[in-house]
């Protein structure tokens, strides 16, 4: 029946209404199956960090030699016992606790060697994409120069030569990884410079402070939301990978990449040991690219590489 | 061309000029160096003796101007362990390292490349998805837990390749997989990007109105124009490789630089120290200076900054 | 004896969108006989360009294409396989893109790009590529022929990299030549020579060419015949002639007021305007798709889709059905005085 059909030429209502930006990108967010899974793991993670001293069995610092090497529960042992489901270590301290604890740690130094990274490179990319020139030039030697050292080796001379802590390893990683931030941010802040709402912001005079957080800002957050959890999962896997060669967090605090390295002359014949805390380091690096890979698809899908 | 080359060889000498002041200066992070190879609870007087042993009581500025006179001259300095210059040492293990990079891309590349160009060919599909899965995982994986989890598997499981040692080609291919597999996630996003960008491009429109076959419109047109960014890249990681081998060397036990690092890490032997990060970086600088001028060299359009 | 190089009967375009299914081309039917110059004329988004692109096949690879008839020369081309296509393409037929600054591959030498094409469909030498190619460079105007087969893309001007375009389409002298806007990208004293040395070479070489574009003035210097689409669908079709004196489909008849003439348009009078927007070309839709901004539109317009019918002698055709009612009058005219 054509009487049914639309008229040719006339623009129906939603043809000329649109959804809001904000239900759109709810709508991107809640159809993202990597962000949602990715975020899921991670929140898990967290909440598992945020209630370990509620939910751990055991104590991760007590030691019970003669409880030692138990294996996990889904061992075919006579000694596997529900009292310790993850196994105990060489040490005979209860895994999954010290699984939980660690998570703590992993957490804490992946966080805030991420703020400091961040804000180093978000304010060196941001001055340099601004305003341009001498301050770009300098900020690009800067970079250079960063991106010519071995990350790893100067992290491990540091840490050797002052001594290796908790917060020696934050701020040697937050002093070192902010590379991919000024890198990042100034090409976001180029871009979002030669908009004509920046160029009009500057003819009504207004100052550059004010230009900069009102303008500017609002238009880079989502690339630096993007990048701050990929340099998070990135500290993370440093510090697992400096704590694995003893120069991270010491003993006897239960930092996942220590529990493997602790395990490794063990791991042929007890394999969990290392199976454990490798896979979740994994999980949780994975979880956070995943949602990193997941934030930046759905606000800025350009930028997909 | 020559213009270009010039131009960004002065960058690097510069660059490579920052790095050796950094370098050096990093003994001096925790304050005194000599209390740091002294140890904790040392007497005064071992101290003093120690830096009046080593010329830390020199003004600083000569001390560097010292060792970057000597630096350049292939000059070292002598190690505190191993009673030999440190460049003899150095160079003798640094060949080790460079064939386990050279490996390591290699292997790298010939997973990447052509995974990258067939999920690009076919967009979307079930290839693509399960492409794209794999560099998220390779990509949250710790370096030091896969290695191991291969030393179990491939060495002492199944039996296929030794374990330890570096005397034959066969020592390395574990190694080599263990190093290489973190970068492939990276240069196969970057190949299938490149690949899928290209090929929407109006000259490879041009090339299939002309009636050229799907192999040479892929191989000759698009390829060639999508892998100069791969290229640039590989040329940066293999320095990434050599800093990050480290880890690998360490757990394989193979005389390297990595290895060679960590023990004098260890031991505190500063000049081995300062001149294996001052060797790499350089090493890094003359990387990223290739990376540049293959860049040029294979895009025309370049040749002109 | 005039030959048929291009027959196009009922060709269709659909593209799967997220609202549906767009149709780009709606039932396009036209040819192109040796030594005719078509031009196809619309605005942006009127489904001129994958007109062309489904010509060639060279369509995104979402787009599905159906036609009654598709022949090149005489030979069926609708269900041919890809490969059976890709040797056609180059030999018998060519196409000219809008944009020459990137049309070219930046990594090779416009020599080693001019001379794969013939290389690719002809069994001759490289020398005798590399000295067809130099001959069709300075036919198409460019001096210094020889050098500049090594030269690359980059380091030529929009103007000679399309001038190289058009070299690279003839040389393994095609039956037919398909250029989109091949002039909308260059500058003004550029336009005119390019649309100069294409009738000429179509004349040389006794080609059929077709040629897009939205520029009437253009249309008017070089077509024999004229196909004038709007929304997917052919409107009006004819001799140029024909179209200029007598337009009678109001989409035409608007266009023609939009154009200011020297001797004609006074002073102080108000350029021409069509009102209103394109149509979405997403899902089934009944009526005129001009409707919504004609001057003339009754509910009748609205109720059916209208056929192209004969309008006058000669192949004249037009899709209105008001079109016999309308000859003599003014669009703008009968505008003004309904306000």
């Amino acid at each position: 029946m054509t009487a049914a059909l639309p008229r040719a030429g006339m623009p129906t209502a939603d043809e000329i209404l649109a959804p809001s930006p904000g239900a759109l990108l709810r709508r991107r967010i809640l159809r993202h199956w990597g962000l949602l899974i990715g975020g899921l793991i991670l929140g898990t993670i967290v909440l598992m960090a945020l209630t370990a001293p509620l939910v751990a069995p055991h104590d991760p610092y007590d030691q019970q030699l003669a409880r030692k090497l138990i294996p996990p529960i889904w061992h075919a042992s006579a000694k596997a016992t529900w009292a310790h489901p993850l196994g105990t270590d060489h040490l005979g301290r209860d895994y999954l606790s010290r699984l939980l604890y660690g998570a703590q740690i992993s957490l804490l130094i992946g966080f805030s060697a991420m703020l400091i990274s961040g804000v180093i490179g978000t304010v060196l990319g941001v001055l340099a994409g601004y305003f341009g020139g001498r301050t770009d030039m300098v900020v690009n030697f800067i970079v250079t120069t960063r991106l010519s050292m071995p990350v790893v080796l100067v992290a491990l001379a540091v840490v050797s030569i002052v001594g290796s802590s908790l917060t020696v390893v934050i701020w040697v990683l937050g002093l070192l990884i902010w590379d991919r931030f000024a890198v990042v941010m100034r090409s976001a802040t180029q871009q979002v410079r030669s908009r004509e709402f920046v160029t009009a912001a500057q003819a009504l005079g207004c100052s550059t402070p004010r230009i900069l957080f009102t303008e500017v800002a609002p238009n880079i957050v989502n690339h630096l939301i993007v990048v701050a959890t990929l340099e998070m999962a990135h500290a993370i896997l440093l510090e697992a990978a400096l704590s694995f060669l003893g120069l991270g967090v010491q003993p006897p605090t239960p930092s996942w990449g220590l529990m493997v390295s602790e395990a490794k002359g063990l791991m042929f014949f007890d394999p969990w040991l290392i199976t454990i805390p490798g896979v979740a380091l994994f999980l949780l690096v994975l979880a956070i690219n995943m949602l990193g890979d997941g934030l930046r698809d759905v606000t800025a899908p350009e930028n997909r590489a | 061309m020559l213009a270009f080359t010039l131009k960004r060889l002065g960058v690097a000498l510069l660059v490579a000029l920052t790095v050796s002041v950094i370098t050096f200066s990093m003994i001096y992070v925790s304050g005194d160096p000599a209390i740091a190879i002294a140890g904790e609870g040392a007497r005064a007087q071992d101290i003093d003796a120690i830096r009046k042993f080593y010329g830390f009581d020199r003004p600083i500025p000569v001390q560097y101007y010292d060792w970057l006179v000597g630096a350049l001259q292939g000059d070292f300095g002598r190690s505190y362990h191993m009673r030999q210059p440190v460049s003899d040492i150095i160079f003798s293990r640094l060949p080790v390292t460079m064939a386990l990079g050279a490996a390591a891309i290699g292997f790298a590349l010939l997973l990447a490349i052509p995974l990258g160009v067939l999920a690009a060919v076919r967009p979307n599909s079930f290839f693509d998805r399960f492409a794209l899965t794999l560099a998220v995982i390779g990509q949250a994986m710790p370096t030091f837990w896969f290695a191991l989890t291969l030393v179990l598997w491939l060495g002492v499981y199944w039996r296929l390749l030794p374990i330890t040692g570096s005397d034959s080609w066969q020592n390395f291919v574990m190694p080599a997989i263990a190093l290489g597999y973190y970068v492939t996630p990276a240069v196969m996003r970057l190949t299938r990007a490149g690949v899928l960008e290209v090929l929407s491009s109006d000259y490879i429109r041009t090339a299939r109105a002309k009636g050229l076959r799907p192999p040479t419109v892929l191989f000759k047109h698009a390829l060639r124009n999508a892998i100069i960014p791969v290229v640039s890249l590989s040329a940066v990681q293999f320095g990434f490789m050599l800093g990050g081998s480290i880890v690998i060397e360490t757990i394989f036990q193979i005389n390297g630089l990595g290895y060679l690092a960590w023990e004098s890490i260890q031991r505190k032997d500063l000049p081995t120290m300062q001149a294996i990060v001052l060797v790499l970086s350089v090493i890094y600088v003359l990387l990223t200076l290739l990376a540049d001028l293959l860049n040029a060299f294979l895009d025309p359009r370049l040749r002109v900054a | 004896m005039t030959e048929r190089i291009l027959t196009v009967d009922d060709m269709r375009v659909d593209l799967p969108v997220p609202a549906g299914t767009l149709h780009a081309v709606q039932g396009v039917s036209f040819h192109v006989d040796r030594g005719e110059t078509v031009c196809i004329v619309g605005e942006s988004g009127c489904g001129k360009t994958l007109t062309a692109l489904a010509v060639m096949d060279l369509l995104p690879a979402l787009a599905r294409r159906t036609a009654r008839r598709l022949e090149i020369g005489g030979r069926s081309i609708a269900g041919i396989s890809e490969r059976e296509m890709s040797d056609l393409r180059g030999a018998d037929m060519a196409m000219i893109f809008q944009e020459p600054m990137t049309s070219l591959n930046p990594a090779y030498s416009i020599g080693n790009q001019l001379e794969e094409a013939v290389l690719r469909h002809k069994s001759v030498s490289r020398r005798q590529a590399r000295e067809r190619a130099v001959y069709l460079l300075e036919r198409v105007g460019i001096t210094g022929a020889a050098s500049r087969l090594r030269q690359y893309p980059h380091q030529l001007s929009g103007g000679l990299r399309q001038r190289v375009m058009i070299a690279m389409a003839l040389m393994c002298s095609p039956k037919l030549i398909l250029a989109d806007e091949p002039t909308t990208a260059l500058d003004v004293t550029i336009q005119a020579q390019i649309l100069h040395l294409l009738a000429e070479l179509q004349r040389e070489f006794a080609m059929g060419l077709v040629l897009i574009t939205h520029d009437l003035g253009v249309v008017a210097r070089i077509a024999t015949r004229v196909v004038v689409m709007y929304a997917g669908q052919v409107v009006e079709t004819g001799s140029a002639a024909a179209i200029f004196s007598a337009p009678s489909h109001p989409y035409t008849r608007g266009l023609l007021a939009c154009i200011p003439v020297p001797g004609r348009t006074k002073r102080g009078e108000p350029l021409g305007t069509i009102h209103g927007m394109v149509p979405s070309l997403v899902g089934e839709r009944v009526g005129c798709r001009f409707a919504g901004r004609c001057d003339y539109a009754t509910e009748a317009c609205t109720r059916t889709n209208v056929e192209l019918e004969g309008a006058g002698s000669g192949g004249h055709l037009v899709r209105c059905i008001r079109h016999a009612e309308l000859v003599g009058t003014t669009p703008r005219r009968e505008a003004e005085a309904a306000l």
